[in-house]
């Protein structure tokens, strides 16, 4: 499967994610949130920077727990919960943030 | 990955048989696996081509299984559609299909085992109801062997204990095999084997988010709990559910197993290379494939010298220890090869090995060594979620019903409001969460949002009569799956948490001021 962002195609595997991590930009960032129901903001951004900076020294995406807390630090302890970022990303920041953020769906029993 | 649409069911009255509607469920089916994933766990990587190779393949296969495995030879020939099934399976009262009645959806199989394995069915198939095998059946296998989640309550009521999930996992073992496989399970079984978890969380990313975990305990308690990982000599290995390290509410009862180790003072720690106690193996029917999984905790338990192993908040992953360690790997009594014989050999005999995270903190608190504050859990009124697996495919204890009783003292001993949901809905006769046996995924929610249908009608009880806001589990795919589901039919998502969960609000670590 595959999207078109700008005139450009990027693969993606059956629920829309990107097979290629190198692929990621804004705009296709914007597009994958598009596609979700979800105008980015700039909350929205990051936790998606958060996200993928966390990816590239991991190789994964952060426990949820582990989300919480860099936001919280960040932007205050009433947004350092899920609650937060579930008003973010309604589907569940682990599948939603990630699949915009450019990085594999979590997989397990989660 | 927007929410689908589809219709909720609405909570009846009375609980009764559901109308039926055929084909309701017909376009369900979970993903294929793509040949990378497949050829990463030696099965073939998509469907031959040619239908007719396809088709021998799957009777081969077949006829492997049947001389293999007496049970499922016994369970093809042995049901007379007494129809005592029909209304005992979470999908089919959901879903309102009757080919997820177990006894029809057995029957998909079945009508294929007497076309090519009894005489009267290759004689005169259609007076026997037999069916030639073609690519519409394969199809039906695979969207129908994916909507049961081997959770065996029908097989609780049937007069001839058939096992229904060994006939679904046969089925998931033939279509593996001719390229035919599931993309979620298949590719956590990849992770595993490659990574050491169903996650794919590396051990950096592990030790990372453990001494996080220290630090979050440290600020909450004042209590320096610790979250080892990899330290040779320990007592205990735990092997727990990856979700443990990174989902929420899991992770909330890993923090209470660190507690409970602290408190008790004994030594623990987990292992990055077995850093999975789930074993989707099971799932798929493979024993290759769960042998595999499981070795990995042998392989730790021998390089880290621990004198006991310890199972955590896993409802599958305990039915795999519970009951098949001991031939898998040796863990327990049975193995006899140098390995096995080794392990037993550091393993300490006074100690039950495997041992579930349930038992070992019970056993400590009938000891006395741990003390609670239990007005700590005063906000929650409790129930407890009985986990298919835990509850008809193993025992905690040393008495029957152990697996019933001692989660149930946990939370006694731990919090003073504990209600149980209606009984013919709880212990043996629970209703599976839904989400088990491998359908844990997206592309399924449908199925599953309607499989937890009757839990959630009798949830819906307790929660009405006795004001009920923590439904307490042991299961890490009911821990997802609930989460998931609990909205669509007006709960919080947060209504649902683990055992040491709650263990972990009410246990003194000593030091407290």
């Amino acid at each position: 499967m595959a999207i078109e962002v700008n005139g450009k195609t990027y693969e993606t595997d059956e629920e829309g994610y990107l097979i290629n991590l190198s692929d990621w930009n804004e705009e296709v960032a914007n597009y994958l949130a598009q596609q979700e129901g979800i105008t980015m903001t700039e909350q929205h951004w990051e936790v998606i920077n958060f996200l993928r900076d966390y990816y590239n020294e991991f190789q994964i995406a952060p426990a949820v727990r582990v989300l919480t807390k860099a936001i919280g630090k960040k932007l205050g302890p009433e947004k350092g919960n899920s609650q937060y970022l579930y008003e973010l990303f309604p589907y569940g920041p682990a599948k939603q943030a990630c699949k915009i953020a450019g990085l594999p769906k979590p997989t397990g029993c989660v | 990955m927007a929410a689908p649409e589809f219709e909720i069911p609405k909570f009846r009255e009375f609980p009764t048989v559901p109308p039926i509607r055929e084909g309701a469920m017909a376009h369900s089916k979970p993903y294929v696996a793509s040949d990378k994933i497949q050829e990463a766990l030696g099965f073939q990587g998509k469907l031959d081509e040619d239908w007719q190779v396809t088709h021998d393949k799957v009777i081969a296969k077949f006829g492997e299984l049947l001389g293999k495995y007496r049970s499922l030879k016994v369970f093809m020939d042995s049901c007379v559609h007494c129809g005592s099934c029909t209304d005992k399976c979470h999908y089919f009262i959901g879903t309102n299909d009757p080919k997820n009645m177990p006894v029809a959806r057995q029957e998909l199989m079945r009508s294929v085992y007497r076309r090519y394995f009894t005489l009267p069915g290759k004689l005169f198939p259609k007076l026997v109801g037999a069916r030639d095998l073609t690519k519409d059946v394969l199809d039906e296998w695979f969207s129908y062997f994916w909507q049961c989640s081997e959770c065996r309550r029908c097989s609780v009521f049937c007069p001839y204990g058939i096992d229904t999930a060994e006939v679904t996992m046969a089925a998931r073992h033939i279509l593996d095999t001719v390229g035919y496989g599931q993309k979620y399970s298949n590719e956590i079984l990849g992770k595993v084997n490659k990574i050491g978890n169903n996650l794919g969380l590396p051990g950096p990313a592990l030790e990372d988010t453990l001494a996080g975990l220290e630090e979050d305990v440290k600020e909450d308690t004042g209590v320096a709990v610790r979250y080892p990982l990899d330290e040779q000599g320990a007592e205990v290995l735990l092997v727990t559910p990856s979700a443990d390290f990174f989902a929420e509410p899991h992770i909330e009862s890993l923090i209470g197993y660190g507690k409970v180790f602290h408190a008790a003072g004994i030594s623990w720690t987990l292992s990055s290379y077995a850093s999975e106690a789930g074993n989707f193996g099971l799932f798929n029917g493979s024993y290759e494939m769960m042998r595999k999984v499981a070795l990995r905790i042998r392989q730790a338990a021998l390089e880290l010298g621990v004198k006991r192993i310890v199972v955590g908040e896993c409802g599958h992953a305990w039915r795999v220890a519970y009951a098949f360690w001991n031939t898998l790997t040796g863990l327990g009594a049975g193995g006899h090869d140098p390995f096995s014989i080794e392990l037993q050999k550091q393993l300490d005999p006074k100690y039950k090995q495997p041992s579930h995270i349930c038992e070992f903190t019970w056993d400590l608190i009938q000891q006395g060594r741990l003390k609670f504050d239990k007005e700590a859990n005063d906000h929650r009124i409790i129930t407890f979620h009985d986990s298919c697996n835990v509850a008809r495919a193993s025992r905690m204890g040393d008495r029957p019903g152990g697996q019933f009783d001692i989660p149930r003292a946990i939370i006694k001993a731990v919090a003073n409001k504990f209600v149980d949901m209606d009984e013919a809905t709880i212990r043996e006769a629970t209703f599976c969460c839904g989400g088990g046996g491998g359908v844990l995924t997206d592309e399924l929610l449908e199925m599953r949002v309607k499989g937890a249908f009757p839990r959630m009608e009798a949830l819906k009880h307790v929660v009405d009569k006795h004001g009920v806001n923590f439904m307490a589990t042991i299961c890490a795919i009911c821990k997802a799956q609930f989460t998931k589901v609990l909205p669509y039919y007006g709960f919080n998502m947060r209504l649902v948490g683990g055992v040491h969960q709650l263990v972990s609000t009410a246990i003194r670590l000593g030091g407290e001021q």
